[in-house]
């Protein structure tokens, strides 16, 4: 078509006859498709269904199994159980949104606790202690989220890094001593707070639980209502994208893990609530605890997409699943054995509902 | 053709770039007039996409000036550019699949709720920013998609360039940027997207096209800007000039010897 002695204003035929074709470009078909496809499509756009299905499922199964477990006593011990696993998690999720992780939380709670615990038993006024441990949290997540954005590491390197550089910073500010129940009791009662609760017949409604149920409700408004919250799902579902849109990814991933250390500084207090003292090696697993529930949750690990109230419900399954097989007098070893059997099975569901989108 | 006797909008004069030892610009001049498209062509290695990542601020040249509206202008981040209403449609589309359209119009951009809820609360205001994406997507005559709120993912890749088109037009006060538009696209939904492009032009708003596709930017645009080894070698009148000639220029082939403008 190049070459003729007029210049080229015309298309070729085949173009020209596209006038005649349809022109919508922008057209959509309700896929009436089988049952299937239409429930892959609630689930995908509510992802929090299954963790909450599942976790319907379980609690009736064990109380069937082990009618104990559907008394008010254990269920509320489940959730003593989870309250810092369930904070921790929300810290997780906001992470792994931006296609992150963060091995380091473990670390950073104990290391804030301690902080906290040390200065408040020392005498220093309680609202300065807890301020200097949340302090401290938020300090050592802005070093994750410097490495990470300034120099540009993978996440799982850095805070497979910092995990060890906190774990050793821990050792040494505490002496591997711990701080004992009596003295906290003695000198910062305060500092227990987040361990007391609500009586409602056999049940305790800890303070820890519901100061749970607020941080998730404020997270969640936080990451859907506010443009910071979008900003951190763009991140992680397209950095490139993000930036191109005008994103400042940077102060954006710095901050996600600054947030995630408040939380985690934040935790420490009601980690103490919890234990009641405050032990150098305490927390051990809750790295991996913390991941387990977000994962279980429906937050994919390639980032963008996930819930906080799915890691909260995560982090609930492990312990009904925990709770619930030991009422049934089953070993140690086949509890770990059910919640590894349920993050490969959530993680199997999450790339079966994403290959449902394409 | 008659020379412009307006002021361009935006210009580029003495733009150097390098990439290492390799250099992407070389002295790179460029104007954009009032009200035109432009078209913006060159061989694979030119020094095209460089040349546009500058002027929409994703590159910052190492030398070399840029004005727009008169003023000159320094781009640090695309950010810096969206603020001077420049928008860009880039190639890749910039957008974010599991957002929803209107989400991905205002990325970067959210509107807040008033009073205390936006400026304390943070509180986006999604009613007010739905209505906007919708009516912009109205407007360009995009409204079969219908539900504002669907991700992005969901959408055809017609679908998806029309969106980011309309974002563009929507925000891009002074220029909009597109980025081999039609370059992803089925024959149907090209015509589509330039369609689209001559609905923007029609609001007043000036466009560069930059893309491979010769009939596509003998079609639309009113001047075409050959880039050539990292700098501009000529502007051509699409009316006077054939698509062979353009190739040859594009290539080396054949130099310009009756140029509409000097380079």
């Amino acid at each position: 078509m190049s070459g003729q002695e007029a210049p080229t204003k015309t298309i070729s035929d085949f173009e020209a006859r596209l006038s005649q074709a349809d022109k919508a470009v922008a057209q959509f078909e309700q896929d009436d498709l089988g049952l299937l496809h239409r429930i892959r499509g609630i689930l995908r756009r509510n992802p929090t269904l299954i963790p909450a299905t599942v976790l319907l499922i379980s609690v009736l199964g064990f109380g069937i199994v082990a009618p104990r477990f559907l008394g008010m006593g254990a269920l509320s011990t489940v959730l003593q159980q989870v309250t810092v696993t369930g904070f921790i998690a929300i810290a997780q999720t906001i992470v792994i949104l931006t296609a992150g992780i963060d091995l380091s939380v473990g670390e950073i709670l104990v290391l804030s606790s301690l902080v906290m615990g040390n200065l408040a038993v020392s005498g220093t006024p309680l609202p300065i202690a807890i301020l200097a441990g949340m302090a401290c949290g938020t300090a050592m997540g802005l070093f994750n989220g410097i490495l990470v954005a300034k120099i540009k590491l993978p996440p799982f390197i850095v805070t497979l890094g910092t995990y060890s550089i906190f774990r050793a910073l821990k050792l040494w500010y505490s002496g591997s001593e711990s701080i004992r129940n009596a003295d906290i009791e003695a000198q910062a009662p305060g500092l227990l707070f987040f361990g007391n609760g609500i009586k409602l017949g056999a049940a305790t409604i800890t303070y820890g639980g519901i100061m749970l149920l607020i941080l998730a409700a404020i997270a969640w408004y936080v990451l859907n209502r506010t443009a910071w919250g979008r900003h951190v799902h763009a991140l992680g579902d397209d950095p490139d994208a993000a930036m191109l849109s005008g994103i400042r990814t940077d102060r954006t991933l710095i901050s996600v893990y600054a947030v995630a250390g408040l939380i985690c500084g934040f935790t420490a207090w009601v980690a103490i609530g919890r234990v009641g003292s405050v032990s150098p090696i305490g927390f051990e697993n809750i790295n991996l605890g913390s991941i387990t529930a977000v994962v279980i949750g429906g937050t994919s690990l390639f980032g963008g997409r996930g819930s906080i109230v799915g890691s909260v419900l995560g982090a609930i399954i492990v312990g009904v699943f925990v709770t619930g097989l030991s009422l049934a007098g089953v070993d140690d070893y086949w509890q770990m054995f059910a919640a590894g059997s349920l993050v490969i099975i959530a993680v199997a569901l999450d790339q079966y509902l994403r290959r449902a989108s394409q | 053709m008659t020379e412009p006797t307006v002021a361009p909008i935006l210009s580029a004069r003495g733009l150097m770039k390098r990439y290492g030892t390799v250099v992407a610009m070389n002295g790179a001049d460029f104007d954009l007039y009032p009200g035109e498209i432009l078209g913006v062509i060159g061989d694979n290695g030119a020094g095209k996409s460089t040349l546009i990542k500058a002027l929409s601020g994703a590159v910052t040249p190492d030398h070399g000036t840029m004005t727009l509206d008169g003023a000159e202008v320094q781009f640090r981040s695309p950010e810096d550019a969206r603020r001077a209403g420049i928008e860009t449609v880039y190639q890749t589309l910039a957008m974010s699949p599991a957002l929803s359209i209107a989400e991905n119009m205002f990325l970067g951009r959210e509107w807040r709720k008033p009073g205390f809820l936006g400026s304390v609360l943070r509180m986006t205001d999604r009613a007010r920013m739905n209505a906007f994406a919708r009516e912009k997507l109205n407007d360009l005559g995009l409204m079969t998609i219908q539900d504002i709120g669907q991700a992005v993912e969901t959408l055809s890749g017609g679908q998806r360039q029309g969106v980011a088109v309309a974002r563009a037009a929507a925000f891009g006060s002074k220029v909009v940027i597109l980025d081999e538009p039609t370059a992803a696209l089925g024959v149907k939904e090209s015509r589509r997207v330039l369609d689209l492009i001559k609905d923007v032009r029609a609001r007043g708003i000036p466009i560069i096209l930059i893309s491979h596709n010769m009939p596509h930017v003998f079609e639309v645009c009113d001047r075409v800007h050959v880039h050539r080894l990292g700098r501009r070698l000529c502007v051509i009148d699409p009316k006077r000039h054939s698509m062979s000639d353009a190739v040859a220029y594009m290539t080396g082939a054949k130099l310009p010897d009756d140029l509409d403008e000097a380079a």
